[in-house]
């Protein structure tokens, strides 16, 4: 058999933030353990469509190659995933690639993911310890409760549960799932504790948790497994209670 | 409340469909229940609902103010969401899509259904099996008042499971699991209730 295999992509092109997608399909030669990337390499290689005319090569986002950054991710055959671990042999063909189009997108598979770091800013997603003098050590977190809050310290801020979500569009500013989870990190850490109700009143603001109608698409869709629903549901009972301290006062402090 | 509308309101929201507007639904379901029991046993049931006292006070805030409510901030919520059950197929994503288009469904037969029982009763014609029977004897209108009844229980069981989850009843996936089996439960058993009901008036 002299015929060589080829692997077919269609990618979905952008040339800049304000102009109209279209549609580019390439057929490129094929090398066993190929992965999204390497496939997006051979292009930028050779820039040559399948109709062989010579194109711009296409452009996107990487950086670490092994699934814990999250710069990589698109739309691969129609769900939202990282392109450094979605590998060749593994995707029917034509593989399609679409950027996450719930981001702006800068060119080609490209998106602009800053609202995720404005959200986890507004969120307050830190454990403040700076001081004018030194603290000292913080309080000691329980073994078992440190392996679960491992968990949920997984996010890669992706963006792939705000790119599954119904309620995060352009008609909505709903922040999404993955900042709530670290709210419920954050808060569930013993120093981060102390700011436990800012963050609360932060995520029962506009655009916050109420937004979420229970799709669950997210948990679905999350690569790294974080329990995001599991998240929001125990964030709600959290803002239950904080809804009714706001109102009649708490002797807590 | 704590100077945001959209949290509060979401909450209000979220509780005025179950307290009052669905145990008054469950509550009518129940009452129309007596129509299979006959003419008579409806229409004693029907006119003690009616010779209620402060009815007029018992339907503007039990009924309509809150089901105003819900109705038209639900139309908002459910035409900010961007339904995607074709890319994502998953249990939840299709009960979410169907949450908001029994929503809708269920505006348009409750807003059907009161012009046609409670606006023409207060403009003089008796509410009674006669009337609900003049009106299930044309087979269309039998099928949109069977449609109207399920889409209507199903919004309200699967919101109840929705319900629990936005107050922060059911947390855990198991939990959220085992009041998923609940809920459809109920929309089976009022679906039993309200399709018997209008059925003996036809
Ligand atoms: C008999 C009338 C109705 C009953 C008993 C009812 C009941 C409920 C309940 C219990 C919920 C769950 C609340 C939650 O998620 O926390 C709900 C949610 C919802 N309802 Fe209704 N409802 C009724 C009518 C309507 C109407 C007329 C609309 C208008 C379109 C509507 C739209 C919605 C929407 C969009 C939701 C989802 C809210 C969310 O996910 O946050 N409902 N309803
Ligand atoms: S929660 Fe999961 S899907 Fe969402 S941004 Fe974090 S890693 Fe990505
Ligand atoms: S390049 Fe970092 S997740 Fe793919």
């Amino acid at each position: 058999m002299s015929e060589k295999k080829t692997i077919r992509l269609i990618v979905t092109r952008q040339d800049r933030p304000d102009s109209a997608p279209y549609e580019e399909e390439f057929e490129i030669p094929y090398r066993p353990n190929m992965n999204v990337i390497s496939a997006l390499m051979e292009i930028r290689r050779n820039p040559v469509n399948a109709k062989g005319e010579k194109t711009t090569p296409v452009t996107w986002d990487m950086n670490c190659l092994e699934e814990v950054c999250g710069a990589c991710s698109m739309v691969i055959n129609g769900k939202p995933r990282q392109s450094c671990t979605a590998l060749i042999d593994k995707l029917e063909q034509p593989i399609r690639l679409e950027p996450m189009r719930t981001f702006p997108v800068v060119r080609d598979l490209q998106v602009d993911r800053s609202r995720m770091f404005d959200s986890l800013k507004k969120v307050k997603a830190w454990i403040p310890i700076d001081g004018t003098y030194d603290l000292g050590p913080g309080p000691r977190m329980p073994e078992r409760k440190r392996q679960w809050a491992y968990e949920l310290s997984k996010c890669m801020t992706c963006g792939v549960c705000l790119e599954a979500c119904p309620n995060v569009n352009s008609k909505s500013n709903f922040i999404g799932p993955a900042p709530l989870s670290q709210v419920r990190l954050f808060n569930a850490h013993p120093t981060g504790a102390m700011h436990k109700a800012e963050r609360l009143e932060a995520i029962m603001g506009d655009g916050g948790l109420a937004n979420c109608g229970n799709s669950q698409n997210c948990v679905q869709s999350c690569p790294k497994g974080i329990p995001l629903t599991t998240s929001i549901a125990a964030l709600n009972r959290e803002a239950t209670i904080q809804m009714f301290r706001n109102f009649f006062g708490s002797d807590e402090v | 409340m704590a100077g945001n509308r959209e949290f509060f309101y979401r909450r209000l929201h979220s509780l005025l469909g179950v307290i009052p507007v669905g145990i008054f639904l469950t509550q009518h379901l129940v009452v129309n229940y007596f129509a299979t029991r006959g003419p008579e046993a409806f229409n004693r049931a029907a006119s003690f609902m009616v010779n209620l006292p402060f009815r007029y006070f018992l339907e503007i805030f039990i009924i309509f103010l809150p089901l105003l409510f819900h109705a038209i901030y639900g139309l908002y919520i459910a035409f900010t969401a961007q339904n995607n059950v074709s890319r994502y197929g998953y249990f939840r994503n299709w009960m979410f899509m169907l949450q908001r288009l029994t929503g809708v469904i269920t505006l348009i037969f409750v807003t059907w259904h009161v012009w046609e029982t409670r606006v023409r009763a207060a403009l003089g014609v008796e509410v009674n099996y006669d009337m609900m029977a003049n009106i299930v004897d044309n087979p269309f209108m039998l099928g949109f008042y069977i449609v109207g009844i399920v889409s209507t229980v199903f919004h309200f069981a699967n919101g109840l499971w929705s319900f629990c989850v936005s107050w922060g009843l059911t947390v855990t996936p198991r939990s959220q699991q085992i009041f998923t089996y609940v809920t459809m439960a109920i929309f089976v058993a009022l679906s039993i209730v309200g399709i018997r009901a209008i059925l003996a008036f036809a």
